[in-house]
């Protein structure tokens, strides 16, 4: 393991420090805890918002905190979910009396310590809403298993539902734009190289020089299918193919697109995608209202990408476009 | 052993917690194949973490042992394991609270914590979770009368080697469908490491 740390035990710690020291004036890190919130929080009459997961996908979520986004992030330790205290902490850190609405990214670990951290907060009277994020077409989806996963289309839900919370929404207001997002979001991602989590020392798993695996997950977790590398145009014909079979879009619909880095591809690499991805969607009469490139949200040093695709309405638009104001998202 | 005592109990999650340590790559390796790859991490830095709460404390019952197990899982493990094995914990505090801890007690402490991780998971048995170990052990405490510690290794062992053939349904592993297949469940073999160390407990104590 090669990688510019300190102690492999000490990374989340050690990040926060570094993190809370580049944006003194936007993020704080509460003291004792792995949350970093908003300068000013609990915000005045508004929703509160609280995201988080696992720490080694930066910069969600902590990036993802400002004005017209989160107001706190809460970082587990690597590809690891949060602690249930700690949850607690930053719900209690943002609720102006509005409420405070939780987006989670589905997996189990996620979901049942944040699920614990609003029974917990709910004891102490603090009115507590909740999205489950699952955009990841390449996992199955059913009623009888864990379901799908939740990548890089999260950023959209912090956006959308932070502009809704900005703007002066209800708890329910923000959650029902949250839900609207969620249905009308979907991913898929692929990786041609893995990622090591520090205190484990060695890749989560190995592909050889020549090939690819489709449709893995954030954490490393295997996808569906390993194939010889293609070229960039095939890999977004796959991936945006996979998307179009999921979600009904139609020509004349109008959709946000985001390619996203894993941790170690090079925008040159983003981009080649990207222009493959309009290409697709305008041979289909599909609109592109705005495009994002870049690293939202990342697998430690992996290398690979994810394209997601947002099916927009006027609603959706008009919180899309609002002003925001986060490290890793300013609009 | 008749009576279950704070000593036991003590016992039982330094011998957990020696076991874990010593099997922390193995556990990270077997999620490495089906899940994320933290769970031998998370579960050494949970069981380092209630050792250290535990220690040179003067427990007066069993059940407020179970309940700083509970708490420093609960806030230390993270991922899914965390609240898992914490509500578990947290339900054999509650079982035990306030009486001898006998084997009446104790069978009925495991089948209350095997509903709270039910409950909590939204998993049931063949789901290829920790739940399949909880429930074969929770069957062997019913069927036997007293603590038999060979009964409820086995009860574990053979629900832990069964975990492999199962496709998974819940929890990380679930995303990859028939391709779980052939790999031991990494929670399974957690708390077959806890249930083997507490038939050691009841071995040496008996």
């Amino acid at each position: 393991m090669k990688k510019i740390i300190n102690d492999p035990n000490q990374v989340v710690q050690d990040m926060i420090k570094g993190l809370v020291a580049a944006y003194p004036n936007s993020v704080k890190q509460l003291p004792g805890t792995t949350v970093i919130t908003g300068f000013d929080v609990p915000v005045d009459n508004k929703v509160g918002l609280v995201s988080g997961g696992g720490s080694g996908h930066e910069p969600a979520h902590a990036g993802f905190v400002g004005k017209g986004l989160l107001d706190a992030a809460v970082a587990g330790e690597v590809f690891t979910s949060p602690t249930p205290d700690q949850v607690f902490e930053a719900i209690k850190a943002v609720d102006s009396g509005s409420g405070v609405f939780l987006i989670i990214k589905n997996y189990t670990g996620d979901v049942l310590n944040f699920e614990m951290a609003a029974e917990l907060a709910e004891a102490e009277g603090i009115q507590v809403e909740k999205v489950v994020v699952n955009d990841d077409v390449a996992v199955e989806d059913s009623s009888f298993t864990t379901g799908r996963r939740g990548i890089a289309g999260t950023v959209f839900v912090h956006k959308i539902a932070g502009a809704m919370a900005e703007k002066g929404g209800s708890l329910n207001e923000v959650k029902a734009v949250a839900e609207k997002v969620v249905n009308n979001v979907r991913s898929m991602g692929m990786a041609i190289s893995p990622c090591t989590v520090p205190a484990a020392g060695n890749p989560s798993f190995e592909l050889a020089d020549d090939e690819m695996e489709v449709g893995m997950g954030i954490h490393g977790e295997p996808g569906i299918e390993r194939t010889k590398i293609t070229s960039a145009d095939e890999i977004a014909t796959e991936l945006t193919g996979k998307i179009l079979e999921d979600i009904e879009i139609n020509r004349n619909d109008e959709v946000a697109v985001m390619v996203n880095g894993l941790g170690s591809t090079p925008e040159m690499e983003l981009f080649i995608l990207n222009g493959k991805v309009h290409d697709i969607l305008t041979e289909k009469g599909i609109n592109v209202y705005k495009t994002f490139v870049g690293e939202y949200m990342t697998s430690l040093e992996m290398a690979g990408c994810s394209v997601t695709l947002l099916k927009l309405d006027e609603e959706l638009k008009e919180l899309l476009n609002a002003e925001s104001n986060g490290p890793a998202f300013h609009s | 052993m008749d009576i279950f005592q704070v000593g036991h109990a003590l016992e039982w999650m330094a011998k957990t917690n020696e076991k874990v340590q010593d099997n922390k790559e193995y556990l990270t390796s077997l999620d490495q194949a089906i899940g994320d790859g933290d769970h031998g991490i998370n579960m050494a830095r949970g069981f380092e973490e209630v050792m250290k709460k535990i220690n040179g404390v003067a427990y007066q019952h069993v059940a407020d042992v179970m309940k700083d197990v509970a708490m420093t899982l609960m806030s230390k493990v993270g991922g899914a394991a965390g609240p898992l094995y914490g509500t578990a914990f947290l339900k054999l505090s509650m079982t035990f609270k306030g009486s001898e801890v006998d084997n009446a007690s104790f069978s009925k402490g495991i089948e209350d914590a095997l509903n709270g991780v039910k409950q909590r998971g939204k998993a049931d048995v063949g789901e290829k979770t920790l739940v399949d170990v909880w429930t074969a052990v929770a069957n062997a405490f019913r069927e036997n009368k007293g603590f038999g510690g060979e009964v409820i290794l086995q009860a574990a062992k053979s629900a832990m080697e069964d975990s492999k053939d199962i496709k998974a349904t819940k929890g990380r592993a679930a995303y990859l469908g028939d391709r779980s297949i052939g790999h031991l469940d990494p929670g399974s073999v957690s708390s077959f490491y806890l249930f083997e160390s507490l038939a050691e407990v009841i071995n040496e104590g008996a």
